[in-house]
C-alpha cells in the first residue's frame, strides 16, 4: 500500500499513451474501438488514483515526492544554478484532485462514445481528450511551478484544440467557433504572461520554484486526542534512526534523510506548536479546536535546500529584504507582487474578471469536453494553484483582498448575466464563471479548504449539468430531424443528424426552413416527459448548484459563506463582509436563473416540434448522468460539519478538510453556522418560488421575449444582463477594435505603404538597380570580363603566331629535323672536341 | 690487295648521306624522295659495317641486318602509302601534300 504513490508516473503516461494511439492510429480504427481504448485509459488513471489515495491512507497522508524515471534533471543549467527536477508531488491535495479528473473524466469519456458518434474527427476528439486528461494530471501533480505550468499550458492547448473543433462548420458557424476559441487563447494568453513574470520572481526570490523539496517534511499527524497514535509513531521513527544509523554513509539515502525528518519533528513538535498559534492570533484567526496537524520548521534544512513555501515561512520570521536586480523591496512586497502575477494567471485561466468573457465563448465546443474542461476540471485550475500556493496568499494580505473582491464580484456578475441567456450551455457557462468566483472568493478569505471542497462538489454537479443539456441538445437535434423529416415526408437518414450538436452546427442545407438553434431555450419546454432521466438527474445538479439541504452544493455553499462572514466577525477582515453579501445575492441568482432554466426547458408544454419529439439518450450517456447525481447528492457528506443533526456521527466531521489539512497548511475547518445557512437556503427557495412564479407563464414564453423584458419595471436589468453587462462589447471597443486598428494601421500604412511601397520599392530596389548598374558596366564587363577576354585573346594571338612554322611542307619538317639533329650531335660532340 | 683505310669507308657513308638529306629536302617527287630516304639508311649501313671492321666486332655487321629488315618494311609500307596517295590525288608530288598546315 505504501508504494502506491511510486504510480504516480502512470497516472499521466496512461493518458498519453491512449492519446497517442488515438491520434496516429485513430482514423484506421474502427469508431466503437477509438472510444474504448480513450475510455479505458481514462478509467486505468482513475483506478491508479484510486490506488494512490489508498496508499495515502496507508502512510497517514504523508505526503510524498515522486522522481519519475528518466526525467530526473529535467531541467538544468549549470552555469545558471538552475536544476529543476520534473517531480510528482502526491499528497492530499493532489490525490484529491486526480480522482475528480480521473473519475469525472471516465464518465465524460463514457458518454462522450455516445455523444461524438458519427462525428468526422471521432478519433480526433478522444485523442484531445486522453491530452487534455494527461496534462491536467501533469499540472496537479507537479512538484514545481515550471512544471505545473507545462500542465497549464497543455491543458489551454487542450481546450483551444476542443473549443475550436468544429471550424469546419458551415454558414460562419464554424468561423465563430474559431473564434471563440481564439478568443479562449488569447485571453489566457494574458494571464500566462502573468504566471511566467510570477515563476520568474519565484525564482529569484528563491532560487528554486519547488513547492516543497523532497527532504522537507511537510506536516507530521498530530491529533490531541490520538496522543498513543504519535507515540507510535516516534517509536516508529526511533527505530527508523537506527536504520539510518547503519546507513549513515549514504547521506543521500532516502531513509536517512526521514529518520533526520522524525528526529527533529520529535524534538520541534512542540516548539512548532506554539509558533503556530502565535501566529494564528497575530493574524486574528479564531482557534477552532481542530489542530489536527502541526508542521516541522524544518530547523534542520538550510534556507536554500527548502522549497519555496518553506522558505516564505523563513523569511516572514527574518522580515528579510530581497533584491532582485537593482530593485530591493522587503520579502513581503516581493510576495504581493509575485501573488498579484499568479492572480492574474488565475483570472486567465478560472475565468474571471477581467479575463472572464472567454468562458462563455467556449462553449462553442463539444458539450462533453465543456462539462470535463470548462466547468469540471481545468477551469479549476486557477483555484487549485491559488490554494497550492496557500501560504503565499496567507502572507500576501493585499493579494488576499483582491483576490476576495475579484472572486466575489465575478460570483455576482456572472450570476446576474446568467439570468438574462436564452442559449441552455450559456447559462451553465456563466453559472461556472459565478460558482468559480464562489471558489476565488473563498481562497481570498484565507477559506482554503472550503475553496477546494467547494470545487470538488462543483465539478460533480456541474458536469451533470453540462452533461445534461448536452443530452438536451443531442435530443433536440434528434427531435427536430424527426419532425423535418415527418414535415416533409423526405425519408431521412437517422444517422444524418447524429455527427451535429451543439453550436447551431447546420452543415445541412435546410433549404427554406429558418435555422433552428437546437440550444436556445425558448424552442425547448416540456422535456420532463420526454427525457426522464435527463429530467431528473438535472433537477438534482440544479438543487446542488442551487444549494438546497442535503444535496453537496448546500455543504460547500455553506461553507464558504459561513468562513468569509467569520473572516469578517472574527477574524476583523473587511473582505469577508464584502464576500458574503456578495456571494449571498449571488447564491440568489444561482438558484434564480437554474430555476429559469428548469422551467423553461424541462416544465411546461413544448414550443416547437423538435422539443415535442425529442428522444431520451441512450444509455451510455444516461448512465454518467446516474452516477453523477449520486455525487451531486452524496459528495456533500465527506466534509459534513459538527453538530448538524447528528450527521457528524455517520459521516465524521470535517474528514475532508482535515485531511487536506496534510497538504494545505492553512486550511481550516470552521463551524456550522445555523443562521447563514438558514439564511442562504431561504433565499434560494424564495428564488425557486420567484422563478416557477413568474415562468410558468407559458404564453408569454411563447412569444419569445422574457417576461422579465415585458415588464417595464425589470426591463432595463434584463436588458443588461442580455446583453452581458456590455462587458464583452467593452472589451471589443476598448482593446479589440483599437487592437484591429492598430493591426490594419500597421499593416496597411507601416508595412505595406511606408515599407513596402517607399522602404523597399524605392528606396532599396532603386538603390540597389542603380548600384547594380554602375557595377555591371565599368567592373564586370570592363575589369572582370575584359581580364578573361583579354587572356583568352593573347592566347589566341600566340598560338596564330605560333602555327605559321607549321607549313603542311614535308621538306620543312625534314629541314627542321635535320637541322635540329645536327645541332644537337654538336651540342654533344663539341664538349668532347674541346676535352680531345 | 689493299686495304681500304676506314676512314674512307666513313667519308663515303658521309657523302651518300648528305645526298640522301640533300635528295630529301629538295626532290618533290615522292618516290625519289623515298629513295634518298634509302641512301641515307644504306649510308649509315656502310659506316655500320665499317666501324664493325675496324673494331674487329661482329655486332655492327649484326645490327646491318636490323637496318635491312627495317627498311625492307619501310619500303612495303611506304610504297603503300605512295599508291594510296596517288590513288586519291592523282599526284605524287609532295609539295600537293600540305593540308596539315597550320
Amino acid at each position: 500500500m505504501e508504494q502506491y504513490a511510486q504510480l504516480a508516473p502512470l497516472i499521466i503516461l496512461i493518458p498519453s499513451i491512449g492519446a497517442f494511439i488515438n491520434l496516429f492510429w485513430g482514423a484506421r480504427l474502427e469508431e466503437r474501438w477509438v472510444g474504448t481504448i480513450a475510455t479505458v485509459a481514462s478509467s486505468l488513471s482513475f483506478i491508479v488514483a484510486v490506488l494512490m489515495f489508498s496508499g495515502l491512507a496507508a502512510t497517514n497522508y504523508e505526503a510524498q515526492v515522486i522522481n519519475p524515471p528518466l526525467l530526473n534533471g529535467w531541467l538544468t543549467l549549470p552555469s545558471g544554478q538552475v536544476y529543476i527536477p520534473w517531480q510528482q508531488r502526491v499528497d492530499t491535495l493532489s490525490v484529491t484532485m486526480m480522482l475528480i479528473i480521473t473519475g469525472i473524466g471516465s464518465l465524460i469519456h463514457m458518454y462522450s462514445i455516445g455523444y461524438m458518434h458519427g462525428d468526422a474527427r471521432y478519433h480526433r476528439y478522444f485523442a484531445y481528450m486522453n491530452m487534455f486528461l494527461a496534462f491536467m494530471l501533469v499540472l496537479v501533480t507537479a512538484n514545481n511551478y515550471l512544471m505545473m505550468f507545462v500542465g497549464w499550458e497543455g491543458v489551454g492547448v487542450c481546450s483551444f484544440l476542443l473549443i475550436g473543433f468544429w471550424f469546419d462548420r458551415a454558414r460562419g458557424v464554424g468561423w465563430r467557433n474559431s473564434m471563440a476559441a481564439r478568443k479562449a487563447m488569447l485571453l489566457n494568453r494574458i494571464g500566462d504572461f502573468g504566471v511566467v513574470m510570477s515563476i520568474l520572481l519565484m525564482f529569484w526570490t528563491f532560487g528554486t520554484v519547488d513547492f516543497v523539496t523532497p527532504q522537507e517534511i511537510v506536516n507530521t499527524h498530530l491529533t490531541e486526542h490520538s496522543g498513543e497514535a504519535y507515540a507510535e509513531e516516534t517509536d516508529h521513527s526511533t527505530s527508523d534512526t537506527g536504520a539510518a544509523g547503519d546507513h549513515s554513509e549514504k547521506v543521500a539515502s532516502p531513509i536517512a534523510q526521514e529518520g533526520e525528518g522524525d528526529q527533529s519533528e520529535a524534538a520541534g513538535a512542540t516548539e512548532a506548536g506554539h509558533s503556530e498559534s502565535e501566529g494564528e492570533t497575530a493574524h486574528g484567526e479564531e482557534d477552532h479546536g481542530v489542530a489536527a496537524v502541526v508542521y516541522t520548521n524544518n530547523d534542520h534544512i538550510a534556507t536554500e535546500q527548502l522549497g519555496v513555501f518553506g522558505q516564505t515561512e523563513r523569511f516572514i520570521d527574518e522580515g528579510r529584504d530581497i533584491a532582485i536586480g537593482p530593485i530591493t523591496l522587503p520579502f513581503t512586497t516581493w510576495l504581493v507582487i509575485i501573488t498579484l502575477f499568479l492572480v492574474l494567471g488565475v483570472t486567465g485561466k478560472s475565468a474571471q474578471i477581467p479575463l472572464f468573457t472567454w468562458l462563455p465563448d467556449a462553449m462553442a465546443g463539444p458539450t462533453p469536453a465543456s462539462a470535463l474542461i470548462h466547468a469540471a476540471t481545468m477551469v479549476t485550475a486557477g483555484v487549485y494553484i491559488m490554494v497550492r500556493s496557500d501560504v503565499f496568499f496567507y502572507h500576501a494580505a493585499l493579494t488576499s483582498f483582491v483576490v476576495a473582491l475579484i472572486g466575489g464580484v465575478t460570483a455576482l456578475v456572472a450570476g446576474f448575466i446568467a439570468m438574462g441567456q436564452w442559449d441552455i450551455k450559456r447559462v451553465l457557462a456563466y453559472s461556472t464563471v459565478s460558482q468559480l468566483g464562489f471558489m476565488v472568493a473563498a481562497v481570498g478569505i484565507g477559506a482554503y479548504g472550503a475553496a477546494i471542497f467547494h470545487l470538488v462538489t462543483h465539478a460533480f454537479f456541474k458536469a451533470l449539468l453540462f452533461l445534461g443539456s448536452g443530452s438536451v441538445i443531442h435530443a433536440m437535434e434528434h427531435g427536430h430531424h424527426h419532425a423535418h423529416a415527418h414535415g416533409n415526408g423526405h425519408d431521412e437518414d437517422p444517422d444524418h443528424g447524429h455527427a451535429s450538436h451543439d453550436a447551431g452546427h447546420d452543415d445541412e442545407a435546410h433549404g427554406h426552413e429558418p435555422e433552428f438553434d437546437p440550444q436556445d431555450m425558448r424552442n425547448m419546454g416540456g422535456l420532463r416527459k420526454r427525457m426522464p432521466v435527463t429530467f431528473w438527474t438535472y433537477l438534482i445538479g440544479t438543487l446542488a448548484l442551487a444549494g438546497i439541504f442535503p444535496f453537496a452544493g448546500f455543504w460547500s455553499k455553506d461553507e464558504i459563506l459561513a468562513d468569509s462572514w467569520l473572516a469578517g466577525i472574527a477574524g476583523n477582515n473587511l473582505a469577508g463582509y464584502i464576500v458574503f453579501g456578495l456571494l449571498l445575492i449571488a447564491a440568489g441568482f444561482t438558484a434564480f436563473y437554474m430555476w429559469r432554466q428548469i422551467e423553461l426547458v424541462f416544465l411546461g408544454a413544448p414550443r416547437t416540434d423538435a422539443a415535442a419529439n425529442a428522444p431520451e439518450s441512450n444509455r451510455l450517456m444516461t448512465i454518467p448522468l446516474i452516477v453523477l447525481a449520486f455525487f451531486a447528492i452524496f459528495a456533500g457528506f465527506m466534509n459534513t460539519p459538527s453538530y448538524v443533526l447528528g450527521l457528524d456521527n455517520i459521516f465524521g466531521a470535517h474528514l475532508f478538510t482535515d485531511r487536506l489539512e496534510y497538504s494545505v497548511r492553512h486550511a481550516h475547518a470552521s463551524e456550522f453556522q445555523p443562521v447563514i445557512a438558514i439564511l442562504a437556503t431561504i433565499l434560494a427557495v424564495g428564488a425557486f418560488v420567484l422563478a416557477h412564479n413568474i415562468y410558468k407563464r407559458r404564453n408569454i414564453i411563447e412569444t419569445g421575449y422574457d417576461p422579465l423584458e415585458l415588464l417595464p419595471s425589470t426591463r432595463p436589468f434584463w436588458s443588461l444582463a442580455n446583453a452581458r453587462l456590455y462587458w464583452d462589447a467593452a472589451y471589443d471597443r476598448l482593446f479589440a477594435r483599437p487592437f484591429v486598428a492598430i493591426a490594419t494601421f500597421l499593416a496597411d500604412v507601416v508595412d505595406w505603404r511606408f515599407l513596402h511601397d517607399y522602404v523597399h520599392d524605392q528606396v532599396l530596389v532603386k538603390g540597389y538597380v542603380t548600384a547594380a548598374e554602375g557595377l555591371s558596366k565599368p567592373v564586370d564587363l570592363g575589369i572582370i570580363d575584359g581580364a578573361v577576354n583579354g587572356i583568352g585573346r593573347m592566347f589566341r594571338w600566340l598560338s596564330g603566331q605560333v602555327r605559321e612554322i607549321q607549313t603542311g611542307y614535308v621538306r620543312t619538317y625534314a629541314l627542321t629535323l635535320l637541322v635540329g639533329v645536327v645541332l644537337i650531335i654538336l651540342v654533344i660532340l663539341l664538349p668532347l672536341m674541346q676535352r680531345g | 690487295m689493299m686495304a681500304v683505310q676506314t676512314e674512307s669507308y666513313v667519308m663515303l657513308s658521309i657523302v651518300l648521306f648528305t645526298l640522301g638529306a640533300l635528295g630529301v629536302l629538295v626532290r618533290k617527287n615522292a618516290i625519289l624522295v623515298f629513295m634518298s630516304v634509302e641512301l641515307m639508311l644504306n649510308a649509315a649501313n656502310l659506316s655500320l659495317v665499317a666501324f664493325a671492321n675496324h673494331w674487329g666486332q661482329a655486332s655492327g655487321q649484326l645490327f646491318t641486318f636490323f637496318v635491312i629488315t627495317v627498311a625492307a618494311a619501310e619500303v612495303a609500307v611506304g610504297l603503300a602509302l605512295i599508291v594510296a596517295i596517288f590513288r586519291t590525288k592523282n599526284s605524287i608530288d609532295i609539295d600537293d601534300l600540305h593540308e596539315l598546315k597550320g
